[in-house]
């Protein structure tokens, strides 16, 4: 399968994609603006918390090329960070020591060149790692073998994609013959003491839907996977958390497809949820793109929403205060992040 | 357009029942929601549970609802179907099990 963006499909153009999310300007049918949402619910502007996390997309280019991904990553993707705007995070890390989180993700964050390197500095600074490893990345090459290990010595926290504790429900999200190659991943983890009891090696995993409806509830669904994973495969971790997919970019692609975009979006709003929307993680994270420009999340990186213009465009500019008195840019796709018990990087919300 | 008995979007009017007989309406739902909390069954299995009874008592409705709802609570294609065996199963046997009654009766008619 190829990205999107390979494809010359319309969706790879981000500014078609947000013409599909404001279907008023376009086909009459509309939900209601998720900023009013939140108005209701007393929380516009929506404003940070502070930034506790900050969050590195290093690139876009991946080994899989999953059904949902909202980066639109894959083999094709060439857009990577460079050392030097590696560079400019390790100045903002420095001049902003309550940034205690350095979430690092992609693409494949490890096929970036510099990312080992990336790593060792951010340990050196003592800041608590998030690598978002998928897994078959580990055993995709025998340079990557000793991944685990690199990670183990770096204190790295582990967070790693396994939709589901079956075969055909991981494969048709992911593609043919990940679940097989994430399991041996998981197990080469487990061998270095990530998710042992007492080991303090944290390998958490990434549940979110292969398909089009919410997650379940976090904690049933980690103690199946749990049960599960230790029974046919002896696999151990620590946490499960359940992601709602977001309606951006080849999940969006595929709801379309599927003939189930409509029915999405109103489950979705329907599901909307206050508690949820107070915790957003927009609110404690900041997002750097793989050129520097700096975004409330993720998720507006992929729709190319940068922060809002009152605030410094880029990590070159970073300046703490203001990036902590901006408002958070929203759009429809933020209902993904307010339905049901709340969906972030970390999992529910509530 | 062709029209059904069935309509989709009419799932999600089922709240409505309680318009004209609001108390049993509502002590419906309370019991209803209480029978699908997380119990010495899982909510999972409870779910199952419940997408086989929708398949034994042929309803639409519930099948579309306990087909999400079972995907949602983490079931795969293998457990949804093994369940919907379960229904056939179950269905089947209620069937042919009577057939000893039918039996009993052609033997007392019999000579
Ligand atoms: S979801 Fe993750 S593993 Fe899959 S293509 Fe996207 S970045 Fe790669
Ligand atoms: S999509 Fe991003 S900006 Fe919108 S609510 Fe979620 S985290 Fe915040």
């Amino acid at each position: 399968m190829k990205s999107l963006h390979a494809q010359h499909h319309p969706l790879a153009d981000t500014s078609y994609q947000l013409t599909v999310l404001n279907p008023e300007q376009q086909v009459g049918q509309a939900w209601p603006a998720f900023a009013g949402k939140l108005r209701e619910t007393g929380l516009l502007p929506l404003r940070p918390l502070g930034v506790g996390t900050l969050q590195l997309n290093v690139g876009k280019m991946c080994n899989q090329t999953c059904k949902h991904c909202h980066v639109d990553a894959g083999p094709d993707r060439t857009e990577i960070m460079t050392r030097e705007t590696m560079e400019l995070c390790l100045q903002a890390l420095r001049q902003a020591p309550g940034m205690q989180v350095v979430d690092v993700t992609g693409g494949a964050p490890e096929m970036n060149p510099d990312f080992r390197w990336l790593v060792e500095q951010v340990s050196a600074l003592g800041r608590q790692l998030i690598v978002r490893c998928n897994l078959t990345i580990i055993v995709a090459n025998r340079k990557y073998h000793d991944l685990p290990a690199f990670y183990r010595q770096h204190g790295v926290r582990v967070v790693s994609s396994l939709p589901h504790f079956s075969a055909a429900r991981t494969d048709a999200q992911r593609g043919e013959g990940v679940f097989e190659r994430s399991i041996r991943a998981l197990q080469m983890l487990n061998a270095e003491g990530y998710g042992q009891e007492g080991s303090g090696l944290v390998l958490d995993l990434v549940y979110n839907p292969s398909g089009a409806f919410l997650p379940g509830n976090q904690q049933a669904l980690e103690r199946d996977f749990k049960q599960r994973l230790r029974r046919e495969h002896g696999i151990e971790f620590n946490n499960l958390l359940t992601i709602t997919n977001l309606p951006v970019s080849r999940f969006l692609d595929y709801l379309m497809e599927s003939g189930n975009y409509a029915a999405y979006m109103d489950k979705l709003v329907q599901s909307y949820n206050p508690a949820a929307a107070a915790n957003v993680m927009c609110r404690s994270t900041l997002s750097v793109g793989w050129n520097g420009y700096l975004y409330d999340c993720d998720f507006n990186q992929m729709l190319e929403l940068r922060v809002d213009a009152a605030a410094p465009q880029h990590i070159r500019d970073f300046d703490l205060g203001q990036l902590s008195a901006r408002s958070i840019v929203l759009n429809q796709h933020c209902y993904g992040c307010t339905a049901g018990a709340g969906s972030s990087c970390g999992g529910a919300t509530v | 357009m062709e029209k059904t008995y069935y309509n989709p979007a009419d799932l999600a009017k089922f709240g409505n029942i309680t318009e004209w007989q609001s108390e049993m309406g509502r002590k419906f739902f309370d019991y209803y929601g209480e029978v699908f909390k997380d119990g010495a069954l899982t909510e999972r299995e409870k779910s199952l549970i419940a997408l086989a009874v929708a398949h034994a008592v042929q309803c639409p409705y519930c099948i579309d609802a306990y087909t999400t709802d079972s995907l949602q609570k983490g079931a795969d294609e293998a457990q949804m179907m093994e369940a919907v065996h379960v229904a056939a199963a179950i269905k089947g046997g209620a069937a042919l099990v009577h057939g000893v009654q039918m039996m009993n009766k052609a033997k007392e008619l019999t000579m």
